[in-house]
C-alpha cells in the first residue's frame, strides 16, 4: 500500500525554483533514500511533505489523504514525524521532557502519564534512557541527534522523515546509529531519509531517489542509481572526469 | 488530587500566606496591610505575566494594559452601574480576557522584539483611547464616592476585605501556574518557548496554545485592577496603562526567575521589599527605578535564569523542590 505520493510538487522562493516538478511514490515499510549536492532541495522537499512550506504547485498524498499545505502540527497528528537537519533540542527542558512533547502532541495525543511512559521507553531504544534527568541544552551532538530521534518516535509516527542524523557523528556513533534505524524499520515505520554519507545509505535503504537542482534525477535501486551517468556527474561535475574516475577506480 | 501535595505548589502558597497573616500579628496592621497588599499584588500580577511570558516566551512589555482595562471596567460597573465588587471585579477579569483573546489574534503571530514593541504599542494606544473616552472620564478619570464603601461595613472593612480578597486571588494565580507548569499544556507552552517552529513540527497546535496562555495571562491583572481602583477611591489613565509598573513586573520575573512557579513569588516580594527599603531611605529615595534598572540588567547579564531558576539548573533534586 502507498503510504505517501508526492505529485509534481514544485516549491519557488521568488525567482528560485528550489523543487521543480518531482514525484514519486513511497511504500509501506519502506527505507527511501533521498540523497543529491548540497543545495539540491531535499530538506526543502521534506518541508514540503510536512507542511512547514505550502508547495507552490503540485500535491502532498499522505495515507490517501491529500495533506498538501497542512499546517505542520496537522501532519505532526495524522502520524508524520521528523527530525531537523540542525538539531532542535528544547535546552531548557529536560530530555525526557522534549521526548514526552513528542508523544503528548503526537498522532496518539497522550495523556501525561501515559506520555511520560512512552518517551521513556523511546529513550531505552535509542539509548538516551540514562540521561533522562538531564537539560537537552547540555548534550553533545550525538546525543541531541538521538533525542531528536527519541522525540519523533514517541510521536507513534507512521512515516519518520530524518533528516542527515548521521552527519556530525564519529563512525562509533554512525554504527550505532544504523542499528536504531533498522530497529525502526522492523516496527513497521516507514522512513525517508536524506543522508550525505554514501555506504550509510547505500546499505540502509531499499531505493534510492536523486534531487540535483530541485529536479528529481534518478531513482531507483542503491546500485542502479550509483551506475547512473547522471548521478556521478551530479556530484562529481564534469561526466568525462567521473567516467575516468571510475575507470581509475576499476583499474 | 497527588499534584496539590508537592513543594513546588506549597512552598509558594505558604509565603503568601506567612506574609498575609503578618498584619494580624505586628502591632502597626493598617501601615502592615498596606505594604503586604503591595507586595501580594505584585507577587500575583508578576505570576500572571509569567504565564506568557516565562512559559511560552513572548515578552509581554505592556502587560499593564489588562491591569487598565480590567480596573476601568470594574470601577465603571461600580460607580455607574452599583454593582457589588466582587461581579465587578470578576467583570473586570472578563472584559481583560476577552481583550487579550482578540489582541492575540493579531499580535501573537509577532515574535521576539516585535512582538514586544507590540505591546507597548497597544498599551499607549489604549492609554490613548481611554484619555479621549468621556464616558470613563477622560483624562481625568473616575472617582468613587466615600459612601459606596459603607455597602461592606465602612471603609475600614472594605479594606480588608479587599486585602483578603488579593490573597485570595494571588492564591488562586499561584495554583493556575502551578497547574500549568505541571500539565499537558504547560508542556507544549514551554517547547513554543524554546523553539516554537520545532513545537509545531511535534503537533503543538502554537495559535491555539498562544492565545490561551495570553488569555489566562490577562484574566488575574483584569481582576487585580478592579480590587486595586477600588481600594484607590479612583482612577485615571496615568495609573491604570503605566508603562514603567510592567516593566517592575518583568523585573520581579527575571530576578526571580522566568518559567517557575516560585520564582516571581520570590521576585516580586524582593523587589517590593527592596523598592520599600530604597523610597523610605534618604539618599536613595529618588532612584529606586535606577536602582530597577541597574538590577535588571545584571541579572540579564550574570543571572538570566533567576534564582529560582539558577537552582533549579543546579540539579535534578532541586528541580523537584522548586517547581
Amino acid at each position: 500500500m502507498k503510504i505517501l505520493e508526492i505529485k509534481h510538487v514544485t516549491k519557488r522562493f521568488g525567482g528560485l525554483t528550489a523543487v521543480n516538478n518531482v514525484t514519486f511514490d513511497l511504500e509501506e515499510g519502506e527505507i527511501l533514500g533521498l540523497i543529491g549536492p548540497n543545495g539540491a532541495g531535499k530538506t526543502t522537499l521534506f518541508n514540503c511533505i510536512n507542511g512547514v512550506y505550502k508547495p507552490t504547485e503540485g500535491q502532498v498524498i499522505f495515507k490517501g489523504q491529500d495533506i498538501t499545505g497542512l499546517p505542520t502540527y496537522k501532519s505532526a497528528h495524522i502520524g508524520l514525524s521528523r527530525t531537523h537537519q540542525i538539531v532542535r533540542p528544547l535546552n531548557e527542558l529536560t530530555v525526557l521532557e522534549n521526548a514526552m512533547v513528542g508523544a503528548c502532541y503526537g498522532r496518539e495525543n497522550m495523556k501525561l502519564s501515559d506520555a511520560r511512559k512512552t518517551a521513556m521507553e523511546m529513550l531505552a531504544f535509542v539509548g538516551m534512557e540514562e540521561r533522562f534527568d538531564v537539560l537537552a541544552g547540555t548534550l553533545n551532538v550525538a546525543q541531541k541527534k538521538r533525542l531528536e530521534m527519541a522525540r519523533a518516535l514517541s510521536a507513534k509516527p507512521y512515516l519518520l522523515l530524518l533528516d542527515e542524523v548521521l552527519a556530525g557523528l564519529n563512525t562509533a556513533e554512525v554504527t550505532h546509529m544504523l542499528d536504531t534505524i533498522r530497529k525502526i524499520r522492523e516496527q513497521g515505520v516507514t522512513i525517508i531519509m536524506i543522508e550525505h554519507i554514501m555506504h550509510a545509505v547505500m546499505s540502509l535503504s531499499d531505493r534510492l531517489i536523486v534531487l540535483n537542482y530541485g529536479s528529481l534525477i534518478a531513482e531507483g535501486s542503491p546500485e542502479e542509481v550509483s551506475q547512473n551517468p547522471e548521478v556521478i556527474e551530479a556530484y562529481l561535475g564534469d561526466p568525462d572526469l567521473a567516467a575516468r574516475l571510475l575507470e581509475e577506480d576499476k583499474a | 488530587m497527588k499534584r496539590l501535595f508537592k513543594p513546588g505548589l506549597l512552598i509558594p502558597i505558604a509565603i503568601i500566606i506567612v506574609l498575609a497573616i503578618w498584619p494580624l500579628l505586628s502591632g502597626n496592621s493598617a501601615s502592615s496591610r498596606e505594604a503586604m497588599f503591595t507586595l501580594i499584588m505584585s507577587m500575583a500580577l508578576a505570576s500572571s505575566l509569567n504565564i506568557i511570558l516565562g512559559y511560552t516566551g513572548y515578552v509581554s512589555f505592556g502587560h499593564i494594559v489588562f491591569f487598565g482595562i480590567g480596573g476601568y471596567a470594574g470601577f465603571w460597573a461600580i460607580t455607574v452601574l452599583g454593582w457589588h465588587i466582587l461581579p465587578a471585579a470578576l467583570l473586570g477579569g472578563l472584559i481583560a480576557a476577552l481583550i487579550a483573546w482578540l489582541l492575540g489574534l493579531a499580535v501573537l503571530r509577532l515574535r521576539g522584539a516585535y512582538f514586544a514593541l507590540a505591546t507597548i504599542g497597544i498599551l499607549e494606544a489604549m492609554k490613548a483611547l481611554v484619555v479621549n473616552l468621556d464616558f470613563l472620564g477622560g483624562p481625568v478619570g473616575m472617582e468613587m464616592h466615600f459612601s459606596e464603601y459603607k455597602r461592606y461595613g465602612g471603609p475600614m472593612q472594605s479594606l480588608w476585605m479587599i486585602y483578603w480578597s488579593m490573597v485570595i486571588l494571588a492564591i488562586i494565580v499561584v495554583v493556575v501556574s502551578y497547574f500549568i507548569k505541571t500539565s499537558k499544556f504547560g508542556l507544549g507552552l514551554m517547547a513554543i518557548r524554546e523553539d516554537e517552529d520545532a513545537a509545531e513540527v511535534m503537533g503543538v497546535i502554537t495559535p491555539r496554545a498562544k492565545t490561551w496562555a495570553y488569555v489566562l495571562s490577562a484574566v488575574f491583572p483584569g481582576i487585580i485592577g478592579v480590587l486595586f481602583f477600588f481600594k484607590n477611591g479612583n482612577i485615571e489613565p496615568g495609573d491604570a496603562f503605566r508603562l514603567h509598573f510592567s516593566i517592575e513586573w518583568i523585573v520581579m520575573i527575571m530576578l526571580g526567575g522566568a518559567g517557575t512557579v516560585l520564582g516571581p513569588i520570590f521576585g516580586g516580594g524582593v523587589y517590593q521589599w527592596l523598592r520599600k527599603t530604597l523610597l523610605t531611605s534618604p539618599l536613595f529615595k529618588n532612584y529606586q527605578l535606577v536602582v530597577a534598572g541597574v538590577m535588571l540588567l545584571l541579572i540579564v547579564l550574570f543571572v538570566p535564569t533567576g534564582v529560582i531558576g539558577w537552582l533549579r539548573a543546579r540539579s535534578a533534586k532541586l528541580r523537584r523542590i522548586f517547581e
